[in-house]
């Protein structure tokens, strides 16, 4: 039984509330609060519910014909729904954030319309189930961060839209050209069909590989793989929800989803592996993340070093991807959701300390962890995930790669892993050393940059309980790591889908 | 090629429902706008209502051509017999036609209002008229003498609606408008005086038969497509369009950049297909202007300060892409695949534009008229003040510039589809640079209109519904990429 209205219905949640958010009044905020978080409900339980199905075995399917030879397909499969299942639930963690963190400022109907849109556009993205689809949600989610990301409207903010529109244009006309030449060559392609493109490999592997390159290298600057992580950095000066949206769900996941549906769906691991372009993959994805923690140890404000961070840590999936074999898939898959839950985390720290204290810089969190407790708990336990300690899930992560990578025998790839946790917990470690023990003005020693008092506890209550709620699901990732349903068990679900047909 | 354009007998009768739509869709538009000139509505619902029998005659039309697939008629009068078809694509062209103008003519009572236009202001509805008229006429005419009394009509009718503002910049470029104008009626006359002569004969069916490929030929398409040329604005005779636009009212704009240039283009095209149907040359020719049109149109909407030459520039370059197909379109040895996603890509994009820039063109006259501001920088802080007018502009420029899920994507997905099968790397380029050039053009405005930095002036309120109607225009260009099936379904059916 083909449950098509289920999908689908996902989807109209989020594009929906764009419609209405965007027809109510600016002024109408009790009225877009309480629309904006009953849908971001509704999407969870509507997201559930394609779980069971997809555990159940069923594969829901929305499907209708756009031109002759191309449909809009829409699947929810297991790779897609866990996707789904990280967009819906930070779209409620992140609205719930978004709405204290904005409290009072301008043009709050645009921000949550175009935050709505967003997520609409990665739950597309994580349900597509051809090429021609995913681009369109792709595109849509470039234009629908671009109103983000320029929020402030400060001249740095619009600069930095512009730098980001450069980036993620040109990635979608040459995404666009592969997609192109790719259905020119094979027609449309499901992502859920068995065969991948072996039987195009005598007559065209020059095409093949270039079509690769040209899809991963357009997919490639939203996940933001050196050298082209330029705009990344500089999108900082959003607000921090959508720093926070952009670098643990959105636009670099999206990226790093794209290419794992390349490599497993499109092409099929096999095939990519007789191309040779996953050891290609593997080395960028490595220079990519020593690059990117090399460059956060440099950063003295608290957001660019979590963005240095971010460029770093999303290779890790790019990384699991490349190594053949189901631990290296494992690990990337169960990244995916890992780094989602961690780094949302630290942003929504970084906001925090930003609001109620006015620190921006590193070297002015001293002592910070007596004045704000909850959140320096929360960073801290992000922090320790990032780097990569038991029992926080970027334990498991870094694990599960180091597995796939000695089965893989690529030795090398477990000195890059090695080396990169040594940078993390350079560039994370001072930073919790300040937090807890450092004296600062919390102990009558200097003042805050910009001290409020946002609420009775140690700030707002909208900013605080999202971000103790993530930082408790990463570490439960973490601890429940074998429980039915925890990310590992799912990505382990999908990766043996892919190995074991 | 010929059946595309319904040249060919058909084997049934039309119904005598049709008559009547027809006769309501070419002559109704005329009469109510001589209706409107004596007694001119201050409110949209007169118009709305007026309206309502005009767009029922192109659905009755439509669900008669998705029937029987062409429908001819024939008349005698005073021993000169007059014949008119109707296929998919020209039903299609006259639906577009009849909603962009039903939009255009709802827009204007609110123009003329708050703009205060004089006396001359009535006079907008029966020339609206004649234009909506001699469109439909265009799309359905078989013969080159009406084809000629129609773009006639509709380029005077053109060149009275921009004199009416009245002011001396819109006089100066009205008046290089209409020279330009006759000199394409011009050219366009002697290359049918050449044909006349030569074979005897002006009717497109007949003369498809008898026309060989050689001098007279390639001298009358020469002229022909000159003449053309040039009331299309395609590069590089384009100078004149930027200052009549930028002069012009709203609602005249955009009916004329929706329509009025592509009237020429579809002209040319159908005659082209007659005159030079195999030769290598002429269209390649078309498509090497059309790159240098996307780059240089985009260039100059990059670098403009006004936003109505923006708009308008932007025309310039979304006319390229059409003219790059041509040689997907007439010539030889084109694969059938490939032609037949040229076809389709081709009228796609050229319906999805007419939509989008008309919506454009209406968002941009709500921004301009809100603000009392014609500049970019005039529009600073705008997202605050006006974000329907913004966000409309917002959907209508990404068809323009092709992103998902437009019409203007879906159109150049099906030509990147044909250039790629049949190896024109050349015109895979300029779609694909013309994408980032329009992307740039765009996203300036967006630039300045998200300033928050920008001093608070006064805006002038708009009256109801004129942002809805362009939001109604633009939302049909974004949702044709993802319904694109039907009108192509449609345009299938026409033969083999």
């Amino acid at each position: 039984m083909n449950a098509a209205w289920l999908p689908l219905t996902a989807l109209a949640t989020s594009l929906l509330v764009t419609v209405v958010i965007f027809a109510l009044p600016e002024e109408a905020r009790k009225a877009r609060t309480i629309i904006n978080l009953l849908a971001a409900v509704a999407k969870i339980v509507l997201v559930i519910l394609m779980v069971r199905r997809v555990a159940a075995g069923h594969e829901d399917v929305f499907s209708f014909q756009v031109v002759g030879g191309i449909d809009f397909v829409l699947r929810a499969d297991a790779l897609g729904v866990m996707f789904a299942g990280l967009s819906s639930l930070l779209w409620l963690c992140t609205t719930i954030y978004a709405i204290g963190y904005l409290e009072g400022s301008a043009n709050r109907k645009r921000f949550f319309g175009f935050f709505s849109l967003c997520v609409a556009s990665t739950l597309g993205i994580a349900l597509s189930d051809n090429l021609f689809t995913f681009l369109i949600f792709y595109e849509m989610l470039t234009l629908s961060t671009y109103p983000l990301v320029v929020h402030s409207g400060t001249d740095k903010a619009l600069n930095a839209g512009r730098v980001y529109l450069r980036y993620t244009l040109t990635a979608g006309v040459v995404l666009l050209l592969g997609t192109v030449l790719l259905y020119s060559l094979t027609g449309e392609h499901s992502f859920s069909s068995e065969e991948g493109l072996g039987d195009y490999l005598n007559d065209h592997r020059g095409l093949l590989t270039l079509i690769f390159a040209l899809l991963v290298g357009g997919l490639a600057v939203k996940a933001a793989m050196v050298p082209l992580h330029g705009w990344l950095p500089r999108a900082m000066v959003a607000p921090a929800p959508v720093s926070a949206l952009l670098h643990a769900v959105a636009v670099v996941k999206a990226g790093a989803f794209g290419i794992l549906r390349v490599i497993y769906d499109l092409y099929g691991i096999e095939l990519s592996v007789e191309l040779g372009v996953t050891t290609v993959l593997a080395v960028a994805a490595s220079i990519t993340i020593i690059y990117g923690s090399l460059r956060a140890i440099a950063q003295t404000e608290l957001k660019p070093r979590l963005a240095f961070s971010t460029i770093s840590q999303v290779s890790y999936v790019i990384l699991g991807v490349s190594l053949f074999g189901p631990f290296g898939t494992i690990g990337a898959l169960a990244h995916l959701l890992h780094q989602g839950l961690m780094k949302v985390t630290l942003f929504f720290c970084a906001g925090n300390y930003a609001e109620e204290l006015g620190i921006h810089r590193i070297d002015e969190m001293d002592g910070a962890g007596k004045r704000m407790p909850l959140t320096s708990i929360a960073f801290t336990v992000g922090a320790l995930g990032m780097i990569g300690l038991p029992p926080v899930a970027g334990f498991i992560t870094k694990w599960y790669l180091g597995i796939g990578a000695i089965q893989a025998e690529m030795y090398w790839v477990v000195v890059v892993l090695v080396a990169s946790s040594t940078l993390n917990a350079m560039y994370f470690l001072p930073i919790l050393h300040r937090l807890w023990f450092r004296l600062g003005p919390a102990h009558g020693k200097g003042q805050w940059p910009k001290e409020q008092r946002l609420g009775r506890l140690e700030t707002h209550g909208w900013l605080l309980w999202p971000m103790v709620f993530t930082a408790l699901a990463s570490l439960g990732a973490g601890l429940l790591a074998g429980m039915p349903f925890s990310p590992l068990d799912w990505a382990t679900r999908v990766a043996i889908g892919e190995y074991l047909p | 090629m010929i059946w595309r354009f319904g040249l060919f007998d058909s084997t049934f009768e039309p119904l005598v429902t049709t008559h009547w739509a027809l006769v309501i869709a070419l002559c109704l538009p005329l009469i109510l706008g001589l209706l409107a000139a004596l007694l001119p509505p201050k409110k949209a619902w007169p118009v709305a209502l007026a309206g309502v029998p005009v767009l029922a005659s192109g659905v009755v039309l439509l669900v008669a051509v998705a029937q029987v697939q062409l429908l001819q008629w024939q008349w005698e009068i005073l021993g000169v017999s007059i014949a008119l078809r109707l296929n998919a694509l020209s039903v299609l062209l006259l639906l577009m036609t009849q909603w962009i103008g039903f939009a255009a003519a709802l827009y204007t009572p609110g123009q003329l209002r708050l703009t205060a236009t004089g006396p001359l202001g009535r006079w907008l509805w029966p020339l609206m008229g004649v234009l909506i008229s001699a469109l439909s006429l265009i799309w359905l005419a078989t013969d080159l003498l009406t084809l000629y009394i129609a773009l006639e009509l509709m380029g005077l009718a053109a060149v009275g609606m921009l004199l009416l503002s009245g002011k001396a910049a819109a006089l100066l470029a009205g008046t290089r408008y209409l020279l330009l104008a006759l000199v394409g009626s011009l050219a366009y006359l002697l290359g049918v005086a050449l044909i006349l002569g030569h074979w005897g004969r002006l009717d497109l069916q007949g003369l498809a038969e008898v026309v060989e490929l050689g001098p007279v030929a390639w001298i009358a398409a020469a002229l022909i497509g000159a003449g053309l040329a040039l009331k299309a604005a395609l590069f590089p005779l384009h100078g004149w369009l930027s200052p009549v636009h930028g002069n012009a009212w709203t609602p005249v704009s955009a009916l004329h950049a929706a329509l009025v240039i592509k009237a020429s283009l579809f002209m040319l095209l159908q005659l082209w297909s007659i005159l030079l149907p195999d030769t290598f040359y002429a269209p390649r020719l078309i498509a090497w202007l059309g790159m240098l049109a996307i780059v240089w149109g985009g260039l100059l909407a990059w670098r403009t300060d006004s936003l109505k030459t923006l708009v308008a520039s932007s025309t310039v370059a979304q006319l390229g892409y059409l003219m790059v197909v041509f040689p997907l379109l007439l010539g030889p040895d084109i694969e059938l695949l490939a032609r037949s996603l040229a076809w389709e890509g081709f009228w796609l994009q050229l319906m999805g534009h007419a939509f989008a820039k008309a919506a454009m063109f209406m968002a941009a006259g709500n921004l301009i008229l809100a603000t009392g501001e014609s500049t970019l920088k005039g529009l600073a802080g705008s997202s605050r003040r006006l974000p329907l007018s913004l966000l409309v502009f917002g959907i209508a420029s990404i068809t323009l510039m092709g992103l998902p899920p437009s019409a203007g994507f879906t159109a150049k997905w099906l030509l990147l589809q044909a250039m790629v099968m049949s190896q024109q790397w050349w015109a895979v380029a300029a779609l694909l640079i013309g994408t980032l050039l329009s992307a740039a053009y765009i996203f300036r405005v967006f630039r300045y209109s998200f300033d928050e930095t920008a001093p608070r002036h006064h805006y002038q309120p708009l009256a109801p519904g004129m942002d809805l109607i362009a939001l109604t225009l633009a939302l049909i260009a974004l949702v044709l990429g993802l319904l694109a099936h039907f009108p192509l379904e449609l345009m299938h059916g026409g033969g083999v």
